[in-house]
């Protein structure tokens, strides 16, 4: 035991119990709390001082006793069982004593100094229960505690407790007798005491562990010992003569003990006052969970959560758009100016970023409401009757009722983000249902993909801009059901599956601070995505699509261009007084770029009096430019406009041809073109191989790259619709093609943020792997069938996705629908693939 | 390994015991059910209360059932059915608890 160094403490207990709402409560941090049995998945730390001394926390997560059959079990055993906490409080629920003793028990058993936190002691209040705290104590000889964690009392005498129990010698020896298996209990734990390879355990811990059955002590006993055999025989020997002669079980009879003992424990010290009353909760429950009912709540619940979050999002992001982009004229003004021609690398670098920065901040409006209303649906305890009313159906395709969560904040409803949704998979107890989860929830439509369908369906469906949105909402998620029935039924049938087993915990009114919390921690977590990885991966488009740049003798071409443009310009002004103004070329540099500013400023200005201001500053600052930016009668400043504005398009048009060589002759240029082979029977060409290959960096910025491929310029109008629609058609692409691109899009790999929370929750680098190879494969498949066969076909755009549309709806169907022919698909009688 | 010790025990019936599934001639040794006709959970009504009999099954599922106080003995109240049929809302004590039918085939019962 460390002398000086700080204490362990561990906070262990069942799902649900408030074990980290007395975590936060402890060490003042902020660990996820929700109505949701299993949030806390990873064990996570945090510390306090108390009387000079250091108490490192660990917040454990929720399990129902120490089996080893689950993730968060082994997680909790493992580190009680190597980190030997000093302290072990186990957090109970006060309206579940019954289920929550064995684990003190057990906890007991293991040998360490325990204190009991009797949480949630204002439901058992109003539940009409009465403690009998004392005799709890007597009869369990540890410290019990009553708190109520959410309103932090009982807290001087929670860590009271902590401290007096570190500093104390005295360990509190098990008190449960097994009956009838004592004897076999306690020879074993005598044989255990007695080898030196057990001195670091407890010893009655694992003799009843043996007798249980559990595998995972019977391997630690191979671990320590040469030979295990000698032992491992006489337990099995033990447990047979135990059931042959009761007919029962030792595992059986172990945990039946255990519950009695609970049982007794609890007759003696709890009255309930409200006996035979029916809880509130399933007085709500009744009208909510309703067999005909319920489906109605279930969906005015999703679409509330659409019109709030996307619909209104969307109005919020008007009004903080022009923010972002007053930003960006920020930068653009401090960054280096621009040249006539070529600009400085460190101004488009810094545009480049800013701009894929903005893009992403954009959404941040959508994501603070989006992520307060699931707060509010976890917390309230109706997220997990959400997962009880859809089990039925995720199930059919491999999936868990539990799989609910991570679709909702991936986007089911159009406008999500697939990296909360992959990090909420992580309470999902079944594992093969888990990777499946994980694997299909990047098809969801993140707001990223929003935009790519909105300038296609713009430029190809204008008539029918609402059908196509519903179509490929929908398909995403018809989709994603086939896949996860196809993988689960694969590449996935190996994995672990666990039973559906869940408690529903009572209503709780959500608390406002909870809330918020919630919603800003994980609206942080996205834009710390936007801070890192799209920055990175941005500066690496970048340099992609710059290098190795224009060759030198079109360089020389575009400069003898230029060096004609300005000429022809001053030649105009011959003779016009304005012209001595920008006699220096210098200065008409710095004219180009005050003006391509003032017109990006007026874009932005949202009244008129904006504009007034604008035009007053332009004269005090730069008065010599004011008869060439502003319109004016004067024949002389009529002339300088125009000359100007002459100029400017000329200089637009040349920088466009540049860019547009620059880009073709890239690095990313070379690849996308390479790639065109394969992608030509989807009909991407090289530009969309392009856009495509930069999204994987981040989803927002394929627009973006269009948007750069489709030039624009500083002072054109036209909009990106109009430009890409205008080549493309050029190119003879047609509304056939748009769609093969959006259902490739739509299937396409998850982002780079995501494949990166994939590899950590599923804690495999193969994994992450499959998870870009197979949606790109599958989508490019896709893409190249329907547009082949559509083409073959002579179908139009919308005939296509319709009839894409319904080949998936049935094809769903035909796997939803049971088939009595097939055994397997029996309800009930399905085998248990693991066995 | 374990399996072997399971099937020793009698309880290597993995398979979710749907209706068609169960073995004939099978007998509860707990005296509680001595009839014939053992019914498991997927058989009680919503509203019915019965007593839990034994357990089949092995592995997590029992684990869980039993950690979950699913202990021969007790008494249960289903409460529901999902609208869709599958899972079901179990009364256990003061717990409310959500099963689906193939972990309900596991729990044997007795009308209470
Ligand atoms: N009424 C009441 N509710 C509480 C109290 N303490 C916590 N809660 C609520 O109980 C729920 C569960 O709390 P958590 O702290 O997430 O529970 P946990 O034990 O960490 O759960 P897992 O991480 O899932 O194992 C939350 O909705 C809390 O707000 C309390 O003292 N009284
Ligand atoms: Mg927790």
């Amino acid at each position: 035991m460390p002398e000086r160094g700080p204490y362990l403490v561990a906070l262990a207990g069942q799902q649900n119990a408030g074990k980290s709402t007395l975590f936060n409560m402890l060490t003042g941090l902020t660990q996820h709390i929700a109505n949701y049995p299993g949030v806390t998945v990873d064990k996570k730390s945090g510390s306090y001082f108390a009387e000079g001394r250091r108490y490192e926390v660990v917040d454990l997560p929720g399990c129902y006793s120490l089996a080893a059959f689950s993730l968060e079990e082994r997680v909790a055993r493992k580190f009680l069982l190597e980190d030997r906490p000093d302290v072990v409080v186990n957090v109970i629920d006060a309206t579940n004593l019954r289920r929550s003793l064995p684990l003190t028990f057990q906890l007991l058993e293991m040998g360490f100094k325990v204190v009991i936190a009797l949480n949630m002691m204002d439901s058992a209040e109003r539940r009409g229960l009465e403690i009998d705290i004392a005799h709890l104590e007597r009869r369990l000889c540890v410290p019990v505690v009553p708190v109520v964690g959410r309103k932090g009392r009982g807290e001087a005498e929670l860590r009271a407790a902590i401290t007096k129990a570190a500093v104390s010698e005295h360990v509190t020896p098990a008190t449960l007798n097994y009956g009838s298996l004592e004897e076999a209990v306690a020879r074993f734990q005598a044989g255990i005491a007695a080898d030196a390879a057990f001195q670091d355990v407890s010893a009655r811990w694992l003799s009843v562990k043996l007798l249980e059955g559990d595998s995972e002590a019977e391997t630690f006993l191979g671990v320590r010992l040469d030979n295990p055999h000698g032992m491992l025989d006489e337990v099995y020997k033990a447990r047979d003569a135990f059931e042959a002669k009761q007919g029962l079980s030792s595992g059986d009879h172990i945990s039946g003990c255990r519950d009695r003992h609970a049982a007794e424990i609890i007759a003696a010290s709890v009255t309930d006052s409200k006996a035979g009353q029916v809880p509130v909760s399933e007085r709500i429950d009744r009208v909510l969970l309703n067999r005909f009912a319920a489906p109605l709540f279930l969906l005015a619940t999703v679409w509330a959560i659409y019109q709030l979050s996307i619909v209104q999002g969307y109005e919020l992001t008007k009004i903080t758009w022009p923010f972002l982009a007053s930003f960006r004229n920020l930068m653009a003004g401090i960054l280096p100016d621009a040249g006539f021609l070529t600009d400085p690398q460190i101004r488009s670098l810094g545009l480049w970023i800013v701009d894929s920065i903005n893009t992403l901040l954009n959404y941040v409006p959508i994501f603070l409401i989006l992520f307060a209303l699931i707060a509010i649906l976890e917390d309230s305890g109706y997220m997990a009757r959400i997962a009880f009313i859809l089990d039925r159906i995720l199930h059919r395709f491999g999936l868990h009722g539990q799989s609910t969560l991570p679709f909702i904040l991936a986007g089911v409803f159009a406008g999500g983000c697939a990296v909360p949704g992959v990090m909420a998979t992580k309470g999902i107890p079944d594992a093969r249902a888990r990777l499946a989860t994980i694997l299909t929830v990047p098809f969801m439509n993140c707001m990223a993909k929003i935009p790519l369908y909105t300038l296609l369906i713009n430029i190809y469906f204008p008539e029918a801009k609402g059908l196509m949105l519903f179509y490929l909402s929908t398909i995403t998620v018809v989709v994603a059901m086939l896949v996860a029935k196809l993988l689960t039924s694969s590449v996935l049938r190996n994995e672990e599956t666990a039973p559906f087993v869940m408690e529903l915990p009572s209503y709780h009114l959500p608390t406002l601070t909870g809330v918020a919390r919630r919603s800003f921690d994980r609206t942080w977590l996205y834009i710390k995505k936007v801070g890192t990885v799209v920055v990175a991966i941005a500066i690496v488009i970048y340099v992609l699509l710059q290098f190795p740049g224009v060759p030198a003798e079109k360089q020389l071409a575009y400069q003898a261009e230029a060096e004609a443009a300005v000429a022809q310009f001053y030649e105009t002004l011959y003779g016009n007084p304005l012209r001595a103004a920008v006699e220096d070329p210098a200065r008409l540099v710095d004219l180009i770029n005050v003006s391509s500013a003032y017109k990006a400023a007026r874009l932005n200005a949202g009244s008129k009096s904006a504009v007034e201001a604008m035009d007053v500053t332009l004269a005090e600052d730069h008065p010599d430019f004011v008869p060439f930016v502003l319109r004016s009668r004067d024949a002389d400043a009529k002339a300088a406009n125009k000359a100007l504005r002459d100029l400017s398009k000329q200089r637009s048009t040349l920088r466009r041809e540049m860019r547009s060589d620059r880009i073709e002759a890239s690095f990313l240029g070379s690849i996308g073109r390479a790639m065109e082979p394969v992608t030509q029977f989807a009909d991407f060409d090289w530009k969309i191989n392009i856009a495509l290959l930069s999204s994987f960096a981040a989803r927002e910025s394929s627009v973006a790259t269009l948007g750069v491929l489709f030039d624009q310029d500083e002072g054109e109008n036209a909009t990106l619709e109009e430009r890409m629609g205008e080549q493309q058609a050029g190119e003879g692409r047609t509304a056939v093609s748009a769609v093969a691109l959006m259902l490739f899009f739509a299937l396409y790999p998850p982002c780079l943020a995501t494949v990166i929370m994939v590899r950590v929750q599923t804690a495999s680098t193969r994994w992450m792997v499959f998870s870009i190879i197979f949606p790109t494969l599958f989508g490019l498949a896709v893409a190249s069938a329907v547009f082949t066969g559509a083409t073959a076909l002579g179908l139009t755009g919308l005939q296509t996705m319709s009839t894409v549309w319904l080949a998936a709806l049935g094809l769903l169907l035909i796997v939803a629908l049971p088939k009595p022919w097939l055994p397997d698909f029996l309800p009930g009688g399905t085998r248990e693939a693991a066995e | 390994m374990r399996r072997r010790v399971f099937q020793a025990m009698g309880l290597g019936r993995g398979n979710g015991v749907g209706r068609g599934g169960r073995q004939k001639g099978y007998r509860c040794r707990d005296a509680c059910c001595r009839e014939r006709d053992d019914i498991n959970l997927n058989d009680i009504v919503p509203g019915e209360v019965c007593r839990i009999c034994r357990l089949h099954g092995c592995g997590s599922v029992r684990q869980r059932l039993l950690d979950l106080g699913f202990q021969p003995g007790r008494e249960v109240k289903v409460v529901r059915n999902a609208p869709l049929y599958d899972p079901i809302e179990l009364q256990l004590g003061d717990s409310f608890i959500v099963l689906r039918r193939r972990e309900a085939a596991h729990i044997e019962v007795t009308h209470a």
